[in-house]
């Protein structure tokens, strides 16, 4: 298991927004993590990468607890994120945006160039490697968001709603990347996704949030016919 | 070019040329901070008046040369700007906040000196006039000539500096910083510490033209040296010329010292001189630089010259 999350628990003002969460990601696994708005993905997210500390639980990345380590220390640690709200640094190339993720673990500018190089290719970017990062569509600055966090050359990535706002093509094209990148390198993703096309398409391990508890976990297709989730999806069944 | 100018150039023309380099030089130090790293600092005048008042009470008092006070200086400056850097990015002063900070910190600095009898308090310090013919350069005193060198080196030098800066590691880490802090941090910077570094090294070398404003001009008055207008002038220069570019300070630093020595002695001339005009001529190239170009000057020369 290279992410064991344990019993976490996170409240903002009193209101519960994650509940004795717990999951575990298999080394080179594709995992989702869905469930309706306000479930607490994104917190448990925020949790993992360090924007925040849970208020209990234990996070546990290759046999290190990483809870309440700040968001550079746990990626140095080995965890790349994305944001749903793209941040493109606005005013740098796509190749220097994809360069300072580069530099985490390269020490020169022409090391960093050659990794974001090759990483901008995996993702189609390379074309516009010399554009303003601020000159991209959508589509193309979530992919940078990608390439940037990969720069950093993560064990584990977490993507935070990457395929939200992509029409159905682009995201098979971006389904496809990430296949490719877990197949060659083995890397560990964990998503959190609305677009239920990608998250079937992927994932091979799938944990429904619903109220803050985890209330489901297993295969996609033991998934979504889960009662638990039909009824937090689709409403209670009810005998006419 | 550059170096052979004072060949030809009468000792008024050399005085604005100095001039000139002084604010290019202050202005690429600025640039690193906010320019580069994004961190707006309105009180560099603090490191430019501490810088100053090292290296010429050592010199008033004892009679040793700026080599020595120069290191001093470079050292306590990076210590306050260290000092400052840490209130703020610890307790995540940012933004404006932090610009208040950095006035306030010159502000009370020049307060402080008033009431420092070793530096002489408001009356001010005076440093023996240079003997204008010969080259002292142990205790840098000598003629004209050898400031506007002496400029003209530090301005070389901060250029080439800032070139590699902007091209390391550290370059890539505080423009990330500048456009997204979140982000920055996301991909596995300590932003706290880049920050700091930009700061230092801002300081530093701000530090640097503050002993040379000392030995260049032989006063040192805390009100003047330390005023919020002293540290505007610093900053104009970069942000008409182009906030976090390389050729931006300088060529800022240029058009801002001619357009306003033109102006003044072309008022001077139709016998219009009032008070204030140097200021009232910023404040207008502020406004037309920001309304119609509003990355700065280099920017749109480097675009017609597809730079």
């Amino acid at each position: 298991m290279i992410l064991k999350v344990e019993n976490i628990s996170k409240s903002f003002r009193g209101l519960r927004a994650v509940r004795d969460a717990s999951f575990e990601l298999p080394e080179g696994s594709i995992n989702a993590l869905i469930g309706p708005n306000g479930a607490g993905k994104t917190t448990i997210f925020n949790m993992i990468a360090g924007v925040y500390p849970p208020d209990s639980g234990k996070i546990v990345f290759q046999n290190r607890e990483i809870q309440g380590l700040r968001p550079d220390r746990v990626c140095a640690a080995g965890i790349g994120r994305t944001f749903q709200i793209v941040k493109p640094f606005a005013g740098l190339s796509v190749m220097d945006n994809v360069m300072v993720g580069a530099f985490l673990k390269e020490r020169t500018a022409a090391g960093a160039r050659a990794h974001a190089l090759s990483i901008l290719k995996k993702l189609s970017l390379d074309a516009k490697a010399a554009l303003p990062a601020s000159s991209l569509t959508l589509p193309d600055r979530k992919r940078l968001e990608v390439a940037r966090a990969l720069a950093t050359r993560p064990r584990l990535l977490l993507l935070d709603e990457v395929m939200a706002g992509l029409r159905p093509t682009e995201t098979d094209q971006m389904v496809q990347v990430f296949r490719d990148i877990n197949r060659a390198d083995g890397l560990t993703i964990l998503l959190i996704e609305h677009v239920m096309r990608a998250v079937m398409a992927l994932a091979q391990h799938i944990g429904v949030l619903h109220h803050g508890e985890v209330i489901a976990r297993g295969r996609p297709d033991e998934v979504v016919r889960h009662p638990a989730v039909l009824e937090c999806y689709l409403g209670e069944e009810t005998e006419v | 070019m550059l170096a052979a100018f004072p060949a030809f150039a009468g000792a008024y023309a050399l005085s604005v040329a100095t001039l000139i380099l002084y604010f290019a030089y202050t202005g690429q130090a600025w640039n690193v901070m906010m320019g580069f790293a994004g961190q707006l600092s309105l009180g560099h005048s603090l490191y430019v008046g501490v810088g100053a008042y090292i290296a010429g009470g050592i010199f008033f008092h004892w009679g040793i040369g700026p080599w020595a006070g120069l290191w001093l200086a470079i050292l306590l400056c990076m210590l306050l700007g260290l000092v400052i850097g840490l209130l703020a990015f610890r307790f995540g002063i940012s933004g404006v906040y932090f610009a208040l900070l950095t006035i306030a910190f010159a502000e009370f600095t020049r307060i402080g000196f008033d009431h420092l009898a070793w530096t002489g308090g408001p009356g001010g310090m005076f440093l023996k006039v240079a003997q204008r013919d010969t080259w002292d350069i142990a205790n840098f005193r000598g003629p004209p000539l050898m400031y506007y060198y002496a400029m003209l080196f530090l301005t070389c030098a901060a250029f080439l500096g800032c070139y590699f800066l902007l091209r390391s590691k550290a370059g890539y880490y505080w423009q990330a910083i500048r456009e997204d802090e979140d982000a920055a941090r996301a991909l596995g910077i300590n932003t706290f510490r880049w920050k700091m570094l930009a700061v230092a090294i801002s300081a530093g070398m701000t530090a640097i033209a503050g002993v040379f404003f000392a030995f260049y001009y032989n006063n040192l008055f805390p009100e003047q040296i330390f005023n919020i207008s002293r540290s505007i002038e610093i900053i104009l220069g970069p942000i008409i010329g182009g906030i976090g570019t390389l050729f931006g300070p300088i060529l800022g630093a240029a058009v801002l010292t001619l357009l306003s020595d033109g102006i003044t002695e072309l008022l001077a001339a139709l016998g219009w001189e009032f008070p204030g005009v140097k200021q009232v001529f910023y404040g207008v190239v502020l406004l037309a630089v920001v309304m119609f170009l509003p990355h700065g000057i280099w920017p749109a020369v480097a675009r017609k010259l597809r730079l």
